[in-house]
Formats: structure tokens, C-alpha cells, sequence
């Protein structure tokens, strides 16, 4: 169990903290990625920029905003429970409240909208952007426009984003990092021994996270409780993105990108609550949102027909 | 002193009641302690809750799993303390899942923490605990050792209920290679981050923390929240 740290000890400082600075974005996809633990999702991203420190939110009413929506990340179901239908928090997948470079932080988005986007082919702005976090990755209801709560995470997001210029929507450490394709297609069985040596120490064998005290600990991957099919994290690729960067836990980088495709592929392939988006079959809301190769919605993993649950339950508050 | 009852054979029928007899009358004991116990007692108190003055670390309550685990890695060498590895040498794997069975299920019932955070010490401490460093890749303590450190079934240690200066040598004991051996290296990636500061900040912060009332192994589940 100890032959991982012997790795990490000697490396780590030495060539993780130099990469920082000597390895842009753009070059990592010819980098051979050899595992070692980085100290945070950032390090391989090539981002240079330092949102403020929650300390210096101001103490007025503007402050009061932004605070409400740093509140939100790290606690949604407590702060916005009319909208939020599983057990997962933002945090969990934007780490540090959405500061964090390479964990797809707010302030990397702010700068970014209003832009295009084929997911509903119509230009969003941020609120819109945000409205589909709660229907998808809360499995939860859209706050309506101008809502408290989507003012707040706005506000929070803005001053996060304070010095950005806008309209750079490649700035570097926005959303998860590029990583090279995988040499081997993605596989089940490959990605269950991944995560069972990596990942069930934390989010339980069945994938359902761990409660302590009604507090979830470690949240939920897969099942009632989890994001939905329509979520960017139902991606095999942006999964795989993801946990490359940000798994295990406190171990940035440490999985090899084969790894990670792999895992990404076992997690997505177990069952979760339906599409909102819902087109009365399997086969055609396949056909209609999730006809491409990352997805495996409509199609049989490990004998199971996914999304094959019936039409998507009823949001009750 | 203290209610001995035998109830090796069908203590889980009694643990929904417990929490609640617990708090009208603390210091029921409820398993009588096996005969391997005997010679933990001196150093880890009658019901497993430590000796904060000598820095001997409260069992009672932790993940049993976890419990196993130190004995184990006492014996072999991968955690080096003089006195631990006497003691769990001898044990055989056996009479190890015993005690660490005993103690898990004991109740946390250490009095209310005598100490307090010095000042200058409770922002960073507090702020390593409840929200972490990431520049500094040190998550949350409480992400990984659960809501106010209670620990999580089966390899997260609780951090409260334990002295400062013990826990502060733990994370030393990680830097100086004398403690090892811990799932996935999980805690030694984190200790090898902190700073000798970080650490006496985050131990005394945690050390002056209330240890829970309830014995989490027990209200520990999988599954999603409410
Ligand atoms: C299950 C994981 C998950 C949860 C929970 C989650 N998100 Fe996301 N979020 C994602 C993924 C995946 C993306 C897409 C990242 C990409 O495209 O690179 C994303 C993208 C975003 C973006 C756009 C980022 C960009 O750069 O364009 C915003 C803003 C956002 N999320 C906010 C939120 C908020 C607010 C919440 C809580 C209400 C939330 N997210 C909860 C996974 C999640
Ligand atoms: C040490 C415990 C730990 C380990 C090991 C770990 N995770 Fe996580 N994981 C977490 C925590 C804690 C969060 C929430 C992060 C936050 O809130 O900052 C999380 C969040 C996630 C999320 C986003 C939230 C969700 O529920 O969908 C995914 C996906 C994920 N982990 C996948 C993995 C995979 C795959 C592995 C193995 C390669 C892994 N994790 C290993 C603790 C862990
Ligand atoms: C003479 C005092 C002494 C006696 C007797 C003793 N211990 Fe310990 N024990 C310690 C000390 C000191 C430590 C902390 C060691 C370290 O710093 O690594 C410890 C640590 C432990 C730990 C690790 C706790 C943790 O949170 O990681 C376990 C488990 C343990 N003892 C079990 C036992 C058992 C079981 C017995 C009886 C068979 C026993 N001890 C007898 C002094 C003692
Ligand atoms: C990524 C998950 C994770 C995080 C975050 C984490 N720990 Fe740990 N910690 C562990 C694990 C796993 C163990 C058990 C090690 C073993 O089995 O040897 C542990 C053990 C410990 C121990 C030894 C306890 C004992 O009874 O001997 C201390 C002290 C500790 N952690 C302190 C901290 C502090 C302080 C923080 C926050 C700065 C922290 N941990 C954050 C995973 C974590």
C-alpha cells in the first residue's frame, strides 16, 4: 500500500511544482502522463489566475450575495432546496466552491457567456448556463430567471472572476483539463478493478457514497441519488476529464489517462435517474440527445439496457 | 463503578437502544471487555477513551476495520512506536479483530475537551478543517474524516475526542517516514503537504472540538441522503 507514496515523495515537489510553469495546456496532449499525485487539479492546466480569498468578501449588501452563493456550492441542498433533487452538492464536482482551476471553475465561466450552446442550440447566458446544473446535475428544477438563488451564484462567480478579461473563453483552467485520448478503448471490466483499488474505499463498492450523521461524506457516482443522464458528468469524456484531475481525492494526477477512461466508463455505465428530456423511449431519446460515442445512454453495459427505467420521475420539493 | 453486561452474543440486537440510555446515563459499559483487553486498559482507560494527558489515544468508537489495521501495521513495522509495537506483536490476527471489534462498539464518552484554541491558531485551524488549502493540495479534514471529524466507517479515523499533541505526532510521523501503511497513501500525501504550523494550527483547533455523542460505525450507512 506504502509503494504509492515511495513514488510520489521524491517527485512531487521537484517535477509537479516545476511543471506548473513549463507545461501549457496546449502541449499536454503529446506529454506522456506518468502517474504521481499533483496537489491540486491546477497544476496541469497552465492557469496563472488567483480568484480573491473568501475573507475578503465585502460586508454590505452585494457581499451578502456573494456569500449566499459561495453557501450554495458548497451546500445546495441546505441553501436552495426548492431546486435540488439528489444528494450531491456543486462543490462536489467544481472543487473549492468553484475557485479551483482545472475542476471547471465559476470564474473561468463567468468570462465565457453568453455563448452558443449545441446541448439546446441557442445562445445562454450565465443564468441560463446555470439553470441547467440544477435540472441536470442536481437531478433537480430550473430556479426561475432572476431568482435569489441564481443572482446569488452569479454575484459569487463575478467576484470570483475579479481581474478576468472577459470574453477569452479559452482562458487557461477553465473546465477539466485536456488529457490524451486513451490507447485502448474504455472498458468495464478494466475500469471496475480501477475502482475498486481506487475509488470504493470512498464512494462505497455499490457507488452510492457514504452518509454520516444524514451528512453525505462521500456523495453518491451512480444511483437514485446521483446526477442524471443529462448531465455533462454522464460524459464519458468529460468523466474522465474530471477524475483525471480531481481523483482520488486529494490525489490530482495519479491515475494513468488510460485509468481514468476506463473508470469513467464503469461509473457511467451504471444506472441513474432518467433524462429530464425524456422522449417517451429509450431508443428515441437516445437517438434525439445521446448518438454519440461518449455517451453510453440506450445501450447495453454489463447486460443492463440503460435509461431503461420509464419516463423520469416527478420533482417533489 | 461502572455496568458490566454480558452481551457478546447479541450486542447488536441492543444498539438501537443505546444511543438513548447512553445520554440519560453515560458511562455504561455494555460488552464486557475481553480477556486481550486487560492490558490496554492502563493506557486507554477503562472504556477505551483514552488518556489525553499522556497523549494515549482514545479507541473507543473508531471504525473497527481501521482499529485492525493499526495493530497490524504496529506489528509489522509500517507504524513504529516503541510501547504499540510491544503490544500487538504478540496478538494474533484473531484476538486483533477482537479488541478492535470491543472498542469500535464501545460509545464515545470522553468528558468535554479541557482545551481551547489559542487565538492566534483558531482561523487557520478552523480553516483546514472545515474548508482546507487547495494551493496547498490539503483538502477539508472533515471531507475525508466526516461532518466535525467523526469518522467514517470503515478506514476514516475520528479526529476529536483526541489530544492535540497526539494528533500532532501522527502527521509528524507521516513527514519522518515512521508512519505508514495508511489505504492509498491517502493521509501521507496530505501530511507531506503541511507545514509544521498547518499542523499545530489544525490539531489544536480539532483537540478543542466536542467528540461526538453518538458511536458513528453504527450510524454510519451507504446510500444517498434523506
Ligand atoms: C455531478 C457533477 C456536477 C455537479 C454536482 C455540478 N456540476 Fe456544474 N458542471 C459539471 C460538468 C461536467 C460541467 C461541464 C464542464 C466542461 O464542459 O468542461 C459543468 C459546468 C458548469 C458550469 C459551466 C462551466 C464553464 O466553464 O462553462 C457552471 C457555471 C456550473 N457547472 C455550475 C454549477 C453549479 C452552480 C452547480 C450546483 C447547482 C453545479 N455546477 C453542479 C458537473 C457538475
Ligand atoms: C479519499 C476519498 C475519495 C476517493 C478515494 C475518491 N473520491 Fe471521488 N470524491 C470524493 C469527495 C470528497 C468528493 C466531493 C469533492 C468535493 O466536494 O470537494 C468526490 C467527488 C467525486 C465525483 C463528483 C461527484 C459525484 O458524485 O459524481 C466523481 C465523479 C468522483 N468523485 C469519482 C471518483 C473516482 C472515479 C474515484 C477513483 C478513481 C474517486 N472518486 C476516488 C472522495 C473520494
Ligand atoms: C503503555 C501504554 C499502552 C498500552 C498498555 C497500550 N497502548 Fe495502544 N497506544 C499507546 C500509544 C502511546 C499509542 C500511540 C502510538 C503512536 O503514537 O503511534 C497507542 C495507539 C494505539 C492504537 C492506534 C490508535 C489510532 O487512533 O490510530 C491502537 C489501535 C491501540 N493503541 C490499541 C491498543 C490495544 C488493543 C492495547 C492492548 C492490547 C494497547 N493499545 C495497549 C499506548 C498503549
Ligand atoms: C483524502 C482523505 C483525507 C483527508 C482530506 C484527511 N485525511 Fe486524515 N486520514 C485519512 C485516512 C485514510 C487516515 C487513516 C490512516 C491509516 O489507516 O493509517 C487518516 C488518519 C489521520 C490521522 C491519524 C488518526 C489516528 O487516530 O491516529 C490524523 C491525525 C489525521 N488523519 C489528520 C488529518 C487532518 C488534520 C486533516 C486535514 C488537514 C486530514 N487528516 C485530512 C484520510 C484523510
Amino acid at each position: 500500500m506504502s509503494k504509492h507514496i515511495q513514488q510520489i515523495k521524491p517527485v512531487l515537489t521537484s517535477i509537479l511544482l516545476a511543471s506548473v510553469a513549463v507545461v501549457p495546456m496546449a502541449s499536454l496532449a503529446a506529454v506522456e502522463v506518468t502517474p504521481k499525485s499533483a496537489p491540486n487539479a491546477a497544476v496541469l492546466t497552465g492557469s496563472t489566475f488567483t480568484p480573491p480569498d473568501p475573507s475578503t468578501i465585502p460586508n454590505d449588501e452585494f457581499g451578502k450575495m456573494v456569500q449566499l452563493g459561495r453557501n450554495i456550492m458548497f451546500e445546495s441542498k441546505k441553501y436552495a432546496p426548492q431546486y435540488v433533487g439528489n444528494s450531491l452538492n456543486c462543490v462536489n464536482c467544481h472543487t473549492d466552491g468553484g475557485a479551483m482551476a482545472g475542476s471547471a471553475p465559476l470564474w473561468g465561466a463567468w468570462v465565457s457567456y453568453p455563448a452558443y450552446r449545441s446541448k439546446n442550440k441557442k445562445v445562454n447566458t450565465y443564468e441560463d448556463r446555470l439553470q441547467g446544473c440544477f435540472r441536470y446535475s442536481m437531478n433537480g428544477k430550473m430556479p426561475p430567471l432572476g431568482s435569489d438563488v441564481l443572482v446569488a451564484l452569479s454575484a459569487y462567480s463575478y467576484w470570483l472572476a475579479k481581474g478576468l478579461p472577459t470574453g477569452d473563453t479559452k482562458i487557461a483552467g477553465r473546465g477539466y483539463p485536456d488529457f490524451p485520448a486513451p490507447k485502448q478503448a474504455p472498458d468495464f471490466v478494466r475500469g471496475q478493478a480501477v475502482y475498486e483499488a481506487n475509488c470504493a474505499i470512498c464512494h462505497a463498492a455499490n457507488g452510492e457514497g457514504r452518509v454520516v450523521n444524514g451528512t453525505v461524506v462521500f456523495p453518491p457516482l451512480w444511483g437514485a441519488q446521483s446526477f442524471n443522464w443529462g448531465a455533462g458528468m454522464g460524459s464519458i469524456k468529460n468523466a474522465a476529464k474530471f477524475i483525471f484531475a480531481n481523483m482520488p481525492y486529494g490525489q490530482s494526477y495519479s491515475l494513468t489517462p488510460q485509468q481514468a477512461w476506463d473508470v469513467a466508463y464503469f461509473m457511467d455505465g451504471h444506472e441513474r435517474p432518467q433524462d429530464p428530456r425524456w422522449e417517451g423511449s429509450v431508443a428515441a431519446t437516445r437517438a434525439k440527445y445521446h448518438d454519440n460515442k461518449n455517451s453510453l445512454y440506450g445501450t447495453k453495459v454489463n447486460g443492463v439496457l440503460l435509461g431503461d427505467t420509464g419516463a423520469p420521475k416527478p420533482f417533489n420539493e | 463503578m461502572f455496568q458490566f453486561r454480558s452481551l457478546s452474543s447479541s450486542r447488536s440486537l441492543f444498539w438501537p437502544a443505546c444511543g438513548v440510555i447512553l445520554t440519560a446515563t453515560s458511562g455504561a459499559v455494555w460488552a464486557a471487555p475481553p480477556p486481550e483487553a486487560a492490558s490496554c486498559a492502563a493506557c486507554h482507560g477503562a472504556q477505551g477513551e483514552g488518556m489525553a494527558a499522556a497523549h494515549y489515544p482514545r479507541l473507543a468508537g473508531m471504525p473497527a476495520d481501521y482499529l485492525a489495521e493499526q495493530l497490524h501495521l504496529f506489528a509489522s513495522g509500517q507504524r513504529q512506536n516503541a510501547i504499540m509495537s510491544g503490544m500487538a506483536k504478540p496478538l494474533s490476527a484473531e484476538q486483533i479483530k477482537t479488541l478492535a471489534d470491543y472498542y469500535s462498539g464501545l460509545p464515545v464518552t470522553m468528558a468535554a475537551p479541557a482545551q481551547t484554541v489559542p487565538a492566534d491558531l483558531k482561523p487557520r485551524g478552523e480553516q483546514l478543517a472545515v474548508y482546507g488549502d487547495w494551493k496547498a493540495g490539503i483538502p477539508a479534514c472533515f471531507r475525508c474524516h466526516g461532518p466535525g471529524g467523526v469518522g467514517v466507517a470503515p478506514a476514516f479515523p475520528a479526529l476529536t475526542g483526541q489530544s492535540a499533541t497526539y494528533l500532532d505526532q501522527q502527521i509528524t510521523a507521516w513527514k519522518n517516514g515512521t508512519r505508514s501503511g495508511d489505504p492509498q497513501g491517502l493521509m501521507h500525501t496530505i501530511a507531506l503537504r503541511m507545514s509544521d504550523a498547518d499542523t499545530k494550527a489544525v490539531t489544536a483547533w480539532l483537540a478543542a472540538q466536542k467528540p461526538e455523542a453518538a458511536v458513528m460505525g453504527k450510524t454510519n450507512q451507504a446510500g444517498g441522503a434523506q
